[in-house]
């Protein structure tokens, strides 16, 4: 088939030949793909920010702040957000590594006096059209305008008041317990949010 | 009758070698990403770039590489485009990257690739290298979006997103889950079969 003898000498050299290449067009295509990909993930990150928090003026992404959890093992990402100045809620991403297929992540939008303003769904692995509806509205609205200090945020099995998903209680348990997660850390960092404007 | 080899090429990969109901090749992809029409149709439209690239640069460079490291140097030009593929959907289609996730790398190990280069584009002029790959890779398109729609369809109600059945119809979850994908896959293997070998 090959036409070209294999001795030790062809076989390195057309080796480092290809290898060659292919690394400098996957460099150009890396560097070509590389602003979309980081806009695209940005554009991401604040569109949920808007879906789940009240009307602001600021960049919250710029006022992001990264604080450490004693309850997860990474930081904890906090977006706060303000409107002539006066603070008016903070976004705050929290996780579980305990779905039905590993990490669950959600973006919880919180009023300054704790209450859910909404939450949307970052990343998960859920099984589809089981765990997956945890996206849907219907799973959704039952957290909004409800304060994790009065509601309790377990699914009703586990003696909270939270509806679990038909046949995906464990997806449930995940989202219930990184939305806890993000409002612990709300409460823990409430203070610093709102002195570090001023 | 070089003209009807090509078209021989194009067709076989469709029907008579279809990858999937007739080789029964690349089943990881086909089983693990098909729990929705749009996700097989992601996954088949990613092979098919890479199947066709990589059938063009093998079938060029076949004279240049010698016999003993051919598989080595096929799995190195695979691989590099697979990973512009990966780039490119995660700069451009993000909503796609995400669904996808692993199998997008897991296309450099997909058997029909590498079964095409080592079958076919190692022993074929570029031409028929590229009609191959176009009807291999459109037969996995099809069989994918097939599966991937029957399997939404039954499971959760809806074809590309589109709700069908009221939310309120019982739907067969089974279909969405990973037994599902082999059902499905069975039972449209066998109606594949029966339908060209009543017309050929």
């Amino acid at each position: 088939m090959s036409k070209k003898e294999s001795t030790f000498i062809s076989m390195a050299l057309s080796l480092l030949v290809i290898t060659l290449i292919s690394g400098f067009a996957l460099g150009f295509v890396n560097d070509l793909t590389i602003e979309p990909k980081a806009k695209a993930k940005l554009e991401r990150k604040i569109n949920a920010i808007k879906l789940v928090l009240p009307e602001f003026d600021n960049n919250p992404v710029e006022a992001r702040k990264l604080v450490k959890s004693e309850f997860a093992k990474d930081s904890i990402e906090i977006y706060p957000a303000y409107k002539n100045n006066v603070f008016v809620g903070a976004a705050v991403i929290g996780s579980s590594e305990k779905g039905f297929s590993g990490l669950v992540k959600i973006m919880v939008g919180f009023k300054p006096d704790g209450t859910i303003q909404n939450i949307v769904v970052l990343e998960q692995k859920e099984t589809p059209g089981l765990g997956t509806k945890m996206k849907d509205e219907s799973f959704l609205q039952q957290f909004r305008d409800k304060n994790p200090s009065t509601f309790n945020l377990k699914v009703k099995k586990d003696g909270g008041e939270v509806d679990a998903l038909t046949g995906a209680t464990i997806s449930s348990r995940a989202f219930t317990e990184a939305a806890t997660l993000a409002f612990d850390e709300f409460l823990i960092n409430l203070d610093a949010i709102i002195t570090s404007k001023q | 009758m070089a003209e009807l080899n090509q078209k021989q090429n194009f067709l076989k990969g469709i029907i008579k070698e279809n990858p999937i109901f007739v080789m029964l090749l690349g089943m990881c992809p086909t089983l693990g990403v098909t729990s929705s029409a749009f996700n097989g149709l992601g996954m088949g439209v990613a092979t098919l770039f890479v199947l066709l690239m990589s059938n063009i640069v093998v079938s060029l460079v076949k004279n240049l590489i010698p016999a003993k490291v051919r598989i080595p140097a096929f799995i190195i030009i695979i691989a590099s485009f697979v990973t512009i593929v990966e780039m490119i959907l995660e700069a451009f289609v993000p909503l796609l990257y995400e669904q996808l996730g692993i199998f997008i790398p897991l296309i450099v190990v997909n058997c029909i690739i590498l079964g095409r280069a080592e079958a076919f584009a190692s022993k074929n002029n570029v031409l028929s290298s590229i009609f191959d790959a176009l009807g291999m890779g459109i037969g996995f398109v099809l069989a994918l979006t097939i599966l991937g729609s029957v399997r939404e369809i039954l499971g959760n109600g809806s074809l590309f997103g589109l709700t069908l059945l009221p939310e309120t119809a019982n739907t067969f979850i089974l279909f969405i889950l990973p037994p599902g994908a082999f059902i499905a896959l069975a039972y449209l293997t066998v109606i594949f079969n029966r339908l060209t070998n009543k017309t050929t």
